[in-house]
């Protein structure tokens, strides 16, 4: 018990730490880093309770993934922090008043909660034990049969997202030649090459032969 | 689900082991090889003039919809794990269900290839 | 008599080393005599010391037998290289040139490290460390041979799926905190890259799991052992048959093509193409940090050619289970195949030329990836109709 305390104290805290350094930090491409090590440790926290498909699955999501995107854009955007930072004390009032709104919404609602009379009795019966120690099998069970509308709104989702980012990014390129692999194969000696024979004294007229090039246009 | 953290105490041993040797390789040089650096050798390399400035610069937007489109393929293999785990026990709702699924994803796939997303010129 | 060294040092006893060294003495019997006591201590009153300490040593064993093999593989990497070539190949040091490795360690070592004056200097040192570390990592969770893993862990093949996947960030933050041009394009070269040919990996690793019905590495490999084609067929000591290459051998290939992507090795090699970008993300380093990532970018080829030999070439069993063949060791069944898969790696460098990079983007996004999707279809289909899991 007391080393799984001790882990849980080691990775909440280095991830509030690197949460706040997130915020904090004056170089962008740091706070993605630090916001990588926030993930990793959350990855850590999933483990401890258990669910080590989710802390692979957060892993392999957020970090080899979303984290990658992020890095992209704050490389490419390539923003001066130092220009955005510079209305700061002007804008300071406005957010003040904001986030003091949210904080009061926060506390209203936090206030109202009621817990269900029997949850504090079913939190301190034994957990149910698991049928199978496999927690992906486990899910995998439930995902696809009884949530089986949750998982395709999730692929309607992505859906939505691939052509979001496509109409978003996408932009027609003109004058662009292009490998065609296809045609390239299919391209024979007939249609590439003529056999002539010269006559001597007459040397060779270029008949104008149209050939294409990989791209298909004519030359 | 003691046993599983017991699975896992290891493999943190492990990489602290790696980080250990990966540590002192990195250290040694430091310790070890001479150093005597002049503005000449900290430049960045170039073709034999200085820089003219920050070498970071904006790059071709595609890079992004890369990006983007890993996500989202990362997120439907990151879906396919459980299901091809418990394939046996979900039976022919279950299959049918991952089917649709990829049906769908295979319509944004279609999309993007007819879009010229997939090209790279 | 004329004194020629009239400022010979009067002869006099020093006694400062000898205080010092005195005290040096004792310091260490102290501490001898401090750690003798703490480790009686942690040896007999707590039970968790006795486990610890034969998990730093299996963990330091495996470490150190991954590190000298790579240091050979390395070597037969460039001798087969060479031999295509019709060069020797390294022959100096040692005989046949077998130290060569060796010597290229303390040649990294000696050298000057040199940190560019324009670079994040923290994150310039971090993305080797990181690369190396990474690649290390993943080996805890690989059976060698039945039951020899550090941590045989239920979602195996989804850390090393994870820990494969983070081997980007090395190239980022690298060729980012260069400050320069030619790492900064090599790194986004890189990362979308790798990026693209990661997809494949997954579905591909995905057919394997469907056939096994698990995420544990020793679980599959003991599913090529215990059942499979050559049960089917009533053969089952022929258990060659029974591994997944024949089955799933389009996947097979598609496997092995995007781990040459993945890992960065030709005909792949487009972040470090030297005729356009001096040495990619690496322009920039030298000295251990330089040798941190080649070490890492060796050690990423080996768990590919592992987690090929885990999931299609049935691990540690023998080709076929009678008596000559099982009288060897499973480890060295297993190495013997990741050294086969290696050589495969080593050929295809000196026979592929380069792809070009839109080639290359081509054949991941639009040959592996609809390939591979359709492959996991086509699994789960016959699967579904036959019944044929584990």
């Amino acid at each position: 018990m007391n080393v799984i305390t001790l882990f849980f104290y080691l990775f909440s805290g280095v991830l509030i730490a690197s949460a706040v350094m997130v915020v904090s930090s004056r170089n962008p491409v740091h706070a993605v880093l630090f916001l990588i090590l926030a993930f990793v440790n959350a990855a850590g926290l999933f483990l401890l309770m258990g669910a080590e498909f989710l802390a692979m699955i957060l892993i392999v999501v957020y970090v080899g993934a979303v984290a990658v995107l992020f890095l992209f854009v704050v490389m490419m955007l390539d923003v001066d922090f130092a220009e955005l930072r510079q209305g700061f004390l002007q804008y300071l009032p406005i957010g003040a008043v904001i986030s003091a709104i949210f904080f009061i919404e926060l506390a209203l609602v936090v206030g109202t909660w009621q817990l269900a009379p029997e949850a504090l009795a079913l939190r301190k019966a034994a957990a149910a034990a698991p049928v199978d120690a496999m927690n992906a099998r486990a899910l995998g069970r439930v995902l696809y049969t009884e949530y089986v509308y949750f998982f395709q709104a999730a692929g309607l989702i992505l859906l939505v997202a691939m052509i979001g980012a496509i109409v978003l990014t996408l932009r027609e390129r003109h004058g662009v030649r292009r490998q065609d692999v296809m045609r390239q194969n299919a391209r024979g000696k007939a249609d590439a090459m003529s056999v002539v024979t010269v006559q001597p004294g007459q040397g060779v007229t270029v008949q104008g032969v149209k050939r294409k090039d990989a791209a298909g246009q004519e030359v | 689900m003691q046993n599983l953290l017991v699975d896992y105490l290891p493999l943190v041993l492990f990489i602290g082991l790696s980080a250990v040797i990966g540590l002192a390789l990195m250290i040694a040089p430091f310790v070890v090889a001479h150093q005597n650096p002049d503005p000449e050798k900290l430049s960045a390399y170039e073709c034999g003039f200085n820089a003219f400035d920050d070498a970071r610069m904006k790059f071709d937007v595609r890079f992004y919809l890369v990006a983007i489109l890993f996500i989202i393929f990362d997120l439907e293999v990151a879906f396919l794990f459980p299901w091809a785990v418990a394939l046996k026990d979900v039976g022919a709702f279950g299959f049918w269900s991952m089917m649709v699924f990829l049906g769908v994803l295979t319509i944004g796939f279609v999309y993007e290839w007819r879009k010229g997303a997939l090209e790279w010129d | 008599m004329v004194d020629i060294t009239p400022n010979a040092p009067k002869k006099k006893t020093n006694w400062m080393p000898m205080i010092l060294g005195g005290l040096a003495l004792v310091m260490l019997a102290a501490v001898a005599w401090v750690a003798v006591v703490v480790l009686k201590y942690l040896w007999v009153e707590t039970t968790w010391f006795i486990p610890a300490l034969i998990v730093v040593i299996k963990s330091l064993a495996l470490l150190v037998a991954l590190l000298v093999i790579i240091a050979f593989f390395l070597l037969a990497d460039r001798k087969i290289w060479a031999a295509v070539q019709l060069r020797r190949g390294p022959n100096v040091v040692g005989p046949f040139g077998l130290l060569q490795s060796f010597a290229d360690l303390l040649k990294f070592v000696l050298k000057e490290p040199v940190i560019p004056a324009t670079s994040d200097k923290v994150l310039f040192l971090l993305a080797p460390l990181l690369t190396c570390i990474l690649a290390l990592a993943a080996w805890a969770v690989v059976p060698v041979a039945e039951g020899w893993a550090i941590a045989d862990i239920n979602v195996g093949v989804l850390y090393v799926f994870a820990i494969s996947s983070l081997g980007v960030y090395g190239v980022i933050i690298g060729g980012w905190a260069s400050n320069s041009k030619y790492p900064f394009l090599g790194a986004l070269r890189s990362a979308a890259q790798m990026v693209s040919y990661e997809v494949s990996i997954g579905f591909v690793i995905i057919t394997v799991l469907m056939v096994v019905g698990s995420l544990n590495l020793t679980d599959i490999v003991l599913a090529q052992k215990n059942s499979g084609i050559a049960h089917m067929l009533g053969v089952p000591w022929f258990t060659m048959l029974n591994w997944f290459f024949i089955p799933l051998f389009p996947m097979f290939v598609i496997f092995f093509i995007s781990a040459l992507a993945e890992t960065n090795r030709p005909p792949f090699d487009l972040p470090e193409a030297e005729s356009e970008l001096v040495a990619g993300f690496m322009s920039e380093y030298g000295s251990t940090p330089y040798l941190l990532f080649m070490l890492g970018e060796y050690v990423a080829i080996m768990t590919m050619c592992a987690l090929t030999t885990i999931l299609f070439l049935g691990g540690w069993t023998p080709p076929l289970s009678i008596p000559p063949f099982t009288w060897v060791p499973g480890v060295v069944w297993f190495v013997g195949k990741v050294g086969f898969v290696f050589f495969m790696f080593a050929m295809v460098k000196a026979m592929v030329p380069r792809y070009r990079y839109d080639q290359l983007m081509r054949l991941g996004w639009k040959v592996f990836l609809p390939l591979s999707l359709a492959a996991v279809v086509i699994v789960a289909g016959v699967l579904q109709l036959t019944g044929w899991y584990r």
